[in-house]
């Protein structure tokens, strides 16, 4: 951003603007790195911490990291007893939840970093905007929440057969009865419409909302000494407020994800 | 990028948020923490207490085994000598009635025996007065005689 030119739109503007990179004809065909690089770079760092404490842990008693690790996986586990009843849970949705949990919380907490500090570093990497926040990236939210869904549709074959599957299509909620078959179709259509949408959207909006008062915060301290002072007061209000909006989401995501999974298991 | 105000506001936030974290948040954490490790080392002190506990209990269980066995075996050793005195005791006690026995049938025979003489010396004297009685056709007065008769039966 070149100096003199400064306004609140730019100031915001400039910092939602991704770091994307054409890899076709423009449009769909665009890479955002910024978003993909900061996931897989947290991606890296969590399950690496989980890892390398996982790797030297002790039958006896644990240090407070090992502690740490044991209290999170017993946290996810726990919520996974009470939701997957369809088989082995350390299987596949165990883990898989500790995963988002641990990977989406990261994401989020991306936006206590303060923004404009973090610029600094990032202008080295690209100079026409970088956005840390991975999970205020819609493509982000979608990624994951369009994996779950696959993972729906397979969990749900791999239980019921195609057969039983398409069955459940054309033959549930509302009864067998052929007459009742478009309506059937067409509410399960709405369901599996509506299931990766709300689920990556509501992860969107939160942490995108939550960046945009971040900024306009920002903004009002670009005004004047009072303006930083009542920034500074309120972002700090904010920012703890913004750890219960970036815990709960990744719950709700991490939840969300094991429901999807266990009601795929499900036959009517 | 040039420098403004909201960068101080934004270094100020930061650092107020992790004083935040480091005062209020951190603590909650910690203390799960430590909740947790206090927690599992006293179930292992436990355990590890419990298994001493079985150890040493057992320890005193073979040690009190060991010790009525040895004693039983002390009590059937003494039952034994016990046993074996008893039947020498009744040995002797018997050989020693035997001896009595035997000591007062000798007496009694030997009485018998001088009973009989004496009845044979009675029987001998009063023949051999009545072969002096037909060797000399008449009585003999056994009051005058009394005396002889007396040194005859002596004799015999």
């Amino acid at each position: 951003m070149a100096a003199g030119n400064l306004t609140p739109t730019s100031y915001i503007q400039h910092h939602l603007t991704f770091f994307s990179k054409p890899v076709g004809d423009g449009g769909f065909w665009t890479l955002h790195l910024d978003s993909l690089l900061v996931s897989v770079l947290l991606g890296f760092i969590g399950m690496g911490f989980i890892w390398w404490v996982v790797r030297g842990a002790t039958a006896g008693v644990p240090n407070k990291r090992q502690a740490f690790v044991e209290l999170l996986i017993e946290f996810i586990d726990e919520q996974v007893k009470g939701i997957f009843h369809h088989g082995d849970r350390n299987k596949f949705v165990a883990p898989a939840a500790l995963t988002v949990f641990v990977w989406v919380l990261l994401m989020n907490a991306m936006d206590f970093l303060p923004v404009d500090w973090m610029a600094k570093g990032t202008h080295l990497i690209s100079d026409h905007g970088f956005r840390i926040v991975p999970t205020a990236d819609v493509n982000t939210t979608f990624a994951l929440s369009l994996s779950v869904w696959f993972l729906m549709i397979f969990f749900a074959i791999s239980a019921k057969g195609l057969g039983g599957w398409i069955h459940e299509l054309f033959c549930a909620p509302f009864g067998s009865f052929p007459l009742l078959w478009p309506a059937n179709f067409l509410f399960n259509m709405i369901e599996y419409v509506s299931k990766p949408l709300s689920h990556s959207l509501r992860l969107f909006g939160n942490m995108y909302a939550g960046e945009i008062i971040f900024l306009l915060l920002w903004v009002w301290a670009a005004t004047g000494l009072v303006g930083t002072g009542f920034a500074a007061v309120l972002g700090l209000g904010w920012a703890i407020f913004h750890i219960l909006i970036v815990v709960l989401q990744a719950y709700i995501f991490m939840m969300l994800t094991v429901v999807y999974i266990a009601l795929a298991h499900e036959h009517h | 990028m040039n420098i403004n105000f909201s960068l101080i506001a934004q270094a100020i936030t930061f650092f107020l948020f992790i004083l935040f974290t480091v005062k209020i948040i951190w603590p909650y954490m910690l203390r799960a923490i430590e909740t947790r490790q206090k927690t599992i080392a006293d179930g292992l002190a436990a355990a590890e207490r419990g298994h001493r506990e079985l150890e040493a209990s057992s320890k005193r269980a073979d040690e009190a085994i060991n010790d009525a066995r040895g004693r039983a075996a002390e009590i059937l050793a003494q039952t034994e000598r016990r046993a074996t005195q008893l039947v020498e005791e009744a040995k002797s006690a018997a050989k020693g009635e035997g001896d009595r026995e035997k000591a007062a049938a000798k007496a009694e025979i030997e009485q018998e025996f001088a009973r009989a003489r004496e009845q044979l010396r009675d029987q001998v004297a009063a023949l051999a007065v009545a072969g002096a009685e037909k060797i000399l056709q008449r009585e003999v007065d056994a009051k005058a005689h009394a005396d002889l008769l007396d040194s005859i039966r002596r004799q015999l």
